[in-house]
């Protein structure tokens, strides 16, 4: 600070005075040449060259004065006055260094946190998408009785692109990993299939290299491949004869033809790094459903017109396709909110949570300015009366608010740009992926214009609060000594008032960060219906060079299944489709139900296929029936188990077990052997969905997880598992091992819920600290001021119980008022919070009593330390204190 | 030198733009002359206030400075009138002669009744 200041002072002090010395130099100059003319008309009218002089310099009125004279007569004592008023606020802050630190302090924190939290709402949902005109772009979807955001078939997505009549362009994409061949073996690569068209519809044009052709997305058309700018640098060292190459991708080779921007991405394909087309056959199965799509509106075309368009679309698809298309409907969303509206509330939560933060700090510093104001009623006092106007005083104060500002800002920004950092580390990789859009997090543009409204308005109300109260009182009042007049009083409601907003908002903010906090525990205690502890999974995938046909790997699952579960500490095995507790759903499907008349055309549930000891190896509950057993291959009829919310919503009144069901009319049907509890399939914070199980024997697949159960530490199971098949198949990519409890806490639910948990946390206590100090500041304050009056009291005989009373009575009713007042609040506040809440309603009695509680609590005790102050006056000294 | 007036405050400033307006750019001695002559030799003016005067001009915007050579290949800084210094002599021109001249009724109307 000491060291900053002299800094400043140096930088400015020699900023003038080149400016300052070179002006008088100039002046000089203009001096000489004016004397000399003068002294050359002198003597042109007869003077000799020593009287000309004389009388030139006579006439000017001496060289000094006039110097003096120029200096005086420039704006330059204004701004000296201004550097004079800055000079005294910094005098002044080392002077009481205390309130100085805390103001700015206090301040800091406060725009630290709004900062830190504006620039990831800007990078989020300020900045537009990186596209074209990316207002008009749309997110296409399915809608099923499962969801209203599924994807498409491409049959679906052909018809829906030629019968519309709203979208410039519809295209379709995927994320599509693949097996990229390298020289030392295959690699699994991210990657994504678009359409041909697909760029040109987002308005992206490849840096390098030309985009797909029109139609080069069909079956028939050469393979071709366009890599993603971060793909080029790394796997072609940004080499321009990467250009014609062949990759070859999950053994298909394919020719470079392009690479992206480097600023491109597409959030809903993740960091993908092969860009191909689509290759679908217009023969493909309209029930096949594995596309996503985007389309640009036509100008003039809102959304709702739109949505109508697509709508109407899709009940034709529905009548003309019974099978495939029967309850479909069609789902537009704004592209934006596709890829950031999962946390639109979240970041809106936030940010008001700092605002309120910012609030009560703002206050807190005000209602400093304001006891400081009033410590120094002598010192203004003695300005004015020695001819300083009340203009001159008030400007001295906003000067001392502007130099207040101004530091909390620059500790602010500064913190804030390192708390951004802190933040984005701390959010897990595999989400930081899905997020490109945070990579341009940072201090910019729109972050300083946020800095600097945030910093004007502080600024102004620490100018307004000691104008406020300068023009309140009559300034003589101050010179009187011990002079209390009105102006105590007047502060005190100042003051009092202060305190309650501050009480009202740290209530609420205590309340959200309660609600939150409620939300989380219950998020991470609710029944998820396995036991996630001591176990692990991982990804295999077998490549189609190591396993030729799918009979190969399902030996292969059930060799490295036996294996597995020979390791020391594993107590059991299973393979599964996906591992519980994901970001998404696994596959949707619709399916009929067997002797039930008409088609069921809202029958859908997610399907997952598993190996006999899946449901053992988590621990799930079985309801009725019975599980898998490893004889259930191929061979065998076909079955499968269904969770409760399945059994619950298609057979409510029957007993499921026994009943058959088919996908659809061209497939066998499948018998219900049993019924589980429901399993967290999705996302932690989502309602269950139906689901239907299948012995991974009867239809195996190329990628797949190993779940096993151990006994001992479950992270070091990992290595050896990854160990142990790489030796038994070593053609088998090994990837994605995680603890399942790691899983949890890492997926997006729990990250979200966490993270507004800790940082609304963090704000609320914050919020309790400065509310707390500001009501102790205030009863303090007000016990110092009347000191004599207690002591007049006691000395009348007042017992120190009723002194208690009358201090406590005070803060008692600004508690009181605080408390409740935050109350309503509060109910106003979380209202809109209801939808980032799990399991907990808005209205949480609980939570509200106990914040009302502890506040409450808090602040009596708080008041309770000055209230033994005034008690334990002694009334002899009281009186004659003054 | 005591039939001379003394230049009141306020009126030097309309002297110097007045001077500048018909004159041309011109060096501050040039001006202090210049304002002498116009007045008839009446008016004494100490040569050493015009400074401050054209600074505050400088400053306000009306006036600019440029260095360059007078009529006697002497090097002086010149002064010329900007737009608004223009704008801002028609104004206190105008507002100078409505002044005058109500004052001049005045006196003319009071000198009469007694």
């Amino acid at each position: 600070m000491k060291a900053l200041r002299r800094l400043k002072a140096k930088l400015i002090g020699l900023l003038s005075q080149t400016r300052r010395v070179q002006a008088a130099q100039e002046f000089d100059e203009e001096m000489k040449s004016h004397l000399a003319m003068h002294v050359e008309d002198n003597i042109r009218s007869g003077m000799s060259p020593e009287q000309a002089h004389r009388e030139a310099i006579l006439k000017l009125g001496g060289i000094e004065v006039t110097r003096q004279a120029r200096r005086e007569g420039a704006t330059v004592v204004a701004l000296e006055s201004l550097w004079q008023d800055i000079r005294f606020a910094m005098r002044q802050m080392k002077k009481n260094p205390g309130f100085a630190f805390t103001a700015i302090l206090i301040l800091s924190l406060g725009i630290c946190a709004n900062v830190a939290i504006f620039s990831f709402v800007d990078a989020v949902l300020i900045k537009p998408l990186p596209y074209q005109d990316p207002t008009r772009l749309v997110g296409l979807f399915e809608s099923t009785p499962l969801g209203s955001q599924l994807h498409l078939s491409y049959l679906d997505y052909l018809d829906w692109k030629r019968l519309n009549k709203v979208f410039a362009s519809v295209e379709a994409y995927d994320n599509n990993s693949s097996l990229l061949n390298t020289p030392t073996g295959e690699i699994p690569t991210n990657g994504a299939i678009v359409s041909d068209g697909f760029f040109r519809t987002l308005g992206i044009a490849p840096v390098l290299g030309r985009d797909f052709h029109s139609a080069e997305d069909l079956a028939s058309a050469p393979r071709t491949v366009i890599l993603s700018y971060a793909a080029w640098q790394s796997r072609y060292g940004g080499r321009p004869d990467a250009l014609g190459q062949v990759v070859t991708l999950d053994g298909t080779p394919n020719v470079i033809i392009g690479v992206l921007p480097r600023d491109f991405y597409f959030a809903p394909v993740g960091p993908a790094e092969f860009w191909k087309t689509l290759h679908l056959s217009s023969n493909s199965d309209r029930g096949d459903h594995g596309l996503l799509a985007i389309g640009r509106l036509k100008d003039g075309v809102s959304l709702e017109t739109a949505q109508a368009d697509m709508s109407s679309i899709a009940q034709q698809l529905a009548k003309q396709y019974p099978d495939a298309d029967g309850g479909r409907g069609a789902t537009l969303v704004a592209l934006t909110d596709v890829i950031v509206g999962n946390l639109r509330p979240i970041l809106l939560l936030l940010l008001s949570g700092a605002a309120l933060l910012l609030l009560i700090a703002c206050v807190n510093v005000s209602s400093l300015l304001l006891v400081r104001t009033e410590s120094r009623r002598r010192e203004i006092a003695v300005r004015g009366a020695l001819g300083a106007s009340r203009a001159r005083l008030i400007r001295q104060f906003v000067t001392e608010g502007l130099a207040l500002v101004a530091a909390g800002s620059l500790i602010g920004v500064t913190a804030a740009y390192w708390t951004m950092q802190l933040l984005t580390r701390l959010i897990p990789t595999n989400m930081m992926a899905n997020m490109p859009y945070l990579h341009q997090l940072g201090l910019n543009k729109h972050l300083f214009l946020f800095t600097a409204a945030i910093a004007l308005l502080a600024a102004l109300l620490f100018s307004l609060t000691p104008i406020v109260r300068l023009s309140l009182t009559n300034l003589r009042d101050g010179l009187t000594e011990g002079g209390r007049g009105t102006a105590g009083t007047i502060w005190r409601r100042l003051g009092a008032n202060l305190v309650v907003v501050e009480l009202c908002t740290a209530m609420v903010l205590l309340v959200g960060a309660g609600l939150l906090g409620k939300s989380f525990y219950r998020l991470m205690h609710t029944d998820i219906g396995l036991q996630p502890d001591h176990l692990v999974g991982l990804r295999l995938q077998a490549t189609r060079s190591g396993y030729a046909n799918i009979g190969q790997v399902a030996a292969m699952a059930k060799q490295v299944t036996q294996e597995v579960g020979r390791l020391p500490g594993v107590q059991s095995v299973a393979i599964s489709q996906g591992l519980p507790v994901g970001d998404g759903y696994g596959n949707g499907t619709t399916f009929e139900v067997i002797g039930r008349p008409g088609h069921e055309e809202n029958n859908a549930a997610n399907t997952k296929t598993v190996s006999a000891g899946y449901f053992r190896t988590i621990q799930a509950r079985l309801l009725r029936g019975r599980y898998f057993t490893e004889e259930e291959d191929s061979s065998k009829p076909l079955v499968m188990i269904v969770n409760q919310s399945f059994a619950r919503k298609y057979f409510p009144n029957e007993d499921p077990l026994g009943k058959q069901i088919r996908f659809d009319a061209s497939e066998p049907p499948i018998k219900i052997v049993g019924v589980t509890d429901d399993i967290k399939e999705g996302p932690l914070d989502a309602e269950a969905h139906p689901e239907l199980y299948i012995p991974f024997d009867q239809d195996p697949h190329y990628a797949f997880y190993v779940i096993a159960r151990t006994s001992q530490e479950p992270q070091a199971l990992l290595t050896t598992l990854s160990e142990t098949i790489h030796q038994i198949a070593p053609a088998v990519l090994i990837s994605d091992g995680v603890t399942m409890v790691d899983r949890i806490n890492q997926s997006q639910a729990s990250y979200l819920h966490r993270s507004s948990a800790w940082l609304v946390g963090g704000f609320a206590a914050l919020a309790f600290l400065l509310g707390v100090v500001g009501l102790y500041g205030v009863v303090a304050y007000s016990v110092s001021q009347r000191t004599r009056e207690i002591g007049v009291r006691m000395a009348l005989g007042a017992q120190r119980a009723s002194v208690y009373q009358l201090i406590l009575k005070e803060a008692g009713f600004l508690v009181a008022a605080g408390v409740i007042l935050g109350l309503i609040c509060s109910l106003a506040a979380t209202r809109l919070m209801g939808k980032l809440l799990f399991a907990v309603s808005a209205w949480d009695i609980p939570t509200l009593t106990a914040v009302a509680l502890t506040l409450g609590t808090s602040a009596m005790l708080a008041s309770y330390l000055p209230a033994r102050r005034a008690a334990s006056v002694n009334p002899t000294e009281a009186l004659r204190a003054e | 030198m005591s039939d001379k007036t003394d230049v009141w405050q306020g009126t030097l400033a309309l002297m110097v733009l007045k001077t500048i307006e018909t004159m041309g750019p011109l060096h501050g001695y040039g001006i202090a002359r210049r304002i002498e002559q116009t007045s008839g030799d009446v008016l004494s003016l100490n040569y050493g206030t015009l400074y401050p005067a054209l600074l505050k001009l400088e400053q306000e915007g009306a006036i600019q400075s440029e260095w360059g050579v007078s009529d006697n290949n002497r090097k002086a800084k010149f002064y010329s009138l900007t737009r608004s210094g223009r704008k801002q002599l028609e104004k206190e021109a105008r507002n100078w002669q409505q002044t005058t001249a109500i004052l001049a009724r005045f006196l003319a109307s009071t000198g009469e009744q007694t």
